[in-house]
C-alpha cells in the first residue's frame, strides 16, 4: 500500500466534499438550465433577452474568474449588507460566506448556462405534432410538459447533460483555489508538506477517472431507458 | 509617458485603475496570449499524428493513445498542472541540467500541462473527423493507387480539418478559459493580475469584472475568427445561391 503520511482520512473526506459539491451543483444547474431554456423559448421579450445575456456572458468568461468574483464579491456584498444592518439597527451580525455554499452556487450558476443551451436544443427537437396531439387530447400545458415534452426532450438532452456533468465534475477542482478542502486541495497541501507529489496527486486523478467511468455507465443506462421505442442507440 | 496623457486624464481620480494596474492587466493579457497560443500550436502539432494513430486499425498503436486521451480528458487540468509543477523536481538529475533554470519557473510547467491537455482533446476531435471521411473518397483514392500516406495527405486530412473546424474553435475557447488556472501556480496572467489587484485594493468587483470583460472580448474575437474561417473553408458545402 502507498504510505499517505496520515493524510488518508482527510483525502477521503475531500473526496466526499468533491462528490457532494458536484451532485448539488448538478441539481442546481439542471433547475437553472430548465428555467433558462423556458425563458429562451418564451414569447416574453425581456425574459428572452435576460436568458440570452446570461448564457452568453457565462460561457464567455473562465469558471475560475466567475468563482473568484462570486466568492470574494459575494463576501463583500454580504459585509456591506451586515454593516448597513449594524448602522441602522445596532445588531452586530457577521456572516462568513461558506466556501462550500459559494462553490455550489457558482458551479451551479455556471453550468446552468450550459444546461440551458442543451435543454433548449432538446426541447426544439421534440416534434410539434406531439404537442398538438397532447392539446387535442385536452391535456393542460403542465400535463403536456410532464407527459409528452419532458420525456421526449430528455432523450435528446441526455448526451449533452452527460457531457456537461463530466466537465462540471472536473470544474469542482477549482474550489480548492477559494479555500474549500476538496480532495485536490488536500492532495496539493500534502504534496507540499511531504515533497511527494505523485503519492497524493495520482490517486486523486484516479478517483476522478473512477467517478467519470461510473457516471458514464450510469448515463448509458439512462439513455437506454429514455430511448425505449426508438430502436436502441 | 507623454504619449499616454489621454490615458492619464481618463484615469484621473480613479483609485483602482491607475496606469500601473492597467499595466498589470496588459502584462497579464500578454502572458495569457503567449500561454494559450503556444500550447495550442504545440498541442495541434502533437494531435495530428496522434489522431492518425488513434484511428489506426492496429490496437497496439491506437490503445495507448486512447489511454492517454482518456486520462487527460478525464481528470481536471488543475491536477495535471500540479503533477507537472510539483513533480518536475523529481526527475533524476534534472536540477543539474541546463533545463533546470527553465523548468524551475512556473511558465514552462504550465505550458507543458496545457499542451498535453489540449493535445488530448484535439486528438479526439480529429479522430472523429477522420472517422467521418466518406467511404467513397477512400475507395476512390485506393482505386487511383494512392499509398496510405498519400491518401492521408491529399484526401483524408484536408477534409477532416474542415470537418473538425467548429469543434476545434470550441476547444480554443475552452483552452483560453482553462488558462486562468495558471494564476494558481503564481503566474501573473489576466486572472493573476486580477487577483493581485483584488488583494491590493480589496475591490473584488472591479478587479474580477475587468478581467471577465477582457476574457469576454477575447472569446468573441476567437468566435468570430473561427466563424470567418468556417465561411471561407466550408464555402463549397453551402447550397448554391440561385441566380
Amino acid at each position: 500500500m502507498i504510505d499517505l503520511h496520515g493524510y488518508g482520512p482527510r483525502l477521503l473526506e475531500g473526496a466526499g466534499v468533491t462528490l457532494q459539491l458536484a451532485v448539488l451543483s448538478l441539481i442546481l444547474a439542471l433547475i437553472l438550465g430548465l428555467l433558462t431554456a423556458s425563458a429562451k423559448m418564451s414569447r416574453n421579450w425581456l425574459l428572452h433577452k435576460v436568458a440570452t445575456l446570461y448564457t452568453t456572458v457565462i460561457r464567455g468568461v473562465p469558471d475560475l474568474v466567475l468563482m473568484l468574483l462570486l466568492f470574494f464579491g459575494g463576501q463583500m456584498a454580504l459585509n456591506v449588507a451586515t454593516d448597513a444592518i449594524y448602522d441602522r439597527f445596532g445588531v452586530d451580525w457577521y456572516i462568513n460566506l461558506n466556501a462550500f455554499a459559494a462553490g455550489v452556487l457558482t458551479i451551479g450558476f455556471i453550468f446552468g448556462a450550459y444546461m440551458g443551451e442543451t435543454f433548449r436544443g432538446a426541447f426544439m427537437a421534440v416534434e410539434h405534432g406531439q404537442i398538438e396531439a397532447g392539446k387535442a387530447y385536452g391535456m393542460s400545458p403542465w400535463l403536456v410538459f410532464r407527459r409528452i415534452r419532458f420525456p421526449q426532450m430528455m432523450r435528446h438532452a441526455l448526451p449533452g447533460i452527460s457531457n456537461n456533468w463530466m466537465v462540471l465534475l472536473k470544474t469542482t477542482a477549482l474550489v480548492s483555489v477559494i479555500g474549500l478542502s476538496d480532495m485536490v486541495r488536500v492532495a496539493a497541501e500534502a504534496s507540499r508538506a511531504t515533497h511527494e507529489p505523485f503519492t497524493f496527486l495520482i490517486p486523486v486523478a484516479v478517483v476522478y477517472l473512477l467517478i467519470a467511468s461510473v457516471s458514464e455507465w450510469m448515463f448509458a443506462r439512462l439513455q437506454k431507458r429514455y430511448n425505449v421505442g426508438f430502436g436502441g442507440h | 509617458m507623454t504619449e499616454l496623457t489621454w490615458l492619464n486624464e481618463l484615469l484621473a481620480g480613479n483609485r483602482i485603475f491607475t496606469p500601473q494596474t492597467i499595466g498589470y492587466y496588459w502584462d497579464g493579457l500578454v502572458l495569457t496570449t503567449q500561454l494559450v497560443f503556444l500550447s495550442l500550436v504545440a498541442g495541434l502539432v502533437l494531435a495530428i499524428p496522434l489522431a492518425i494513430g488513434r484511428s489506426s486499425g492496429r490496437r497496439w498503436i491506437s490503445l495507448p493513445i486512447y489511454v492517454y486521451t482518456y486520462v487527460f480528458r478525464g481528470t481536471p487540468l488543475l491536477i495535471q498542472l500540479y503533477i507537472i509543477y510539483y513533480g518536475v523536481v523529481f526527475f533524476d538529475g534534472i536540477q543539474q541540467t541546463f533545463l533546470w533554470p527553465i523548468l524551475r519557473e512556473a511558465f514552462y510547467p504550465a505550458l507543458i500541462a496545457f499542451t498535453l491537455n489540449t493535445a488530448a482533446y484535439t486528438t479526439e476531435i480529429f479522430r472523429g473527423a477522420i472517422k467521418a471521411t466518406p467511404r467513397g473518397e477512400i475507395e476512390a483514392a485506393r482505386a487511383y493507387g494512392m499509398s496510405q500516406g498519400l491518401m492521408m495527405r491529399r484526401i483524408v486530412l484536408p477534409s477532416a480539418f474542415r470537418r473538425a473546424l467548429p469543434a476545434y474553435g470550441n476547444e480554443v475557447i475552452f483552452m483560453l478559459h482553462a488558462s486562468a488556472i495558471a494564476s494558481v501556480v503564481t503566474l501573473m496572467d489576466i486572472t493573476g493580475a486580477a487577483r493581485f489587484v483584488y488583494a491590493r485594493f480589496y475591490a473584488p468587483f472591479e478587479a474580477f469584472l475587468f478581467a471577465a470583460a477582457i476574457y469576454l472580448c477575447l472569446t468573441f474575437a476567437i468566435l468570430y475568427f473561427f466563424r470567418y474561417l468556417e465561411k471561407k473553408l466550408l464555402a463549397h458545402l453551402k447550397p448554391q445561391s440561385g441566380n
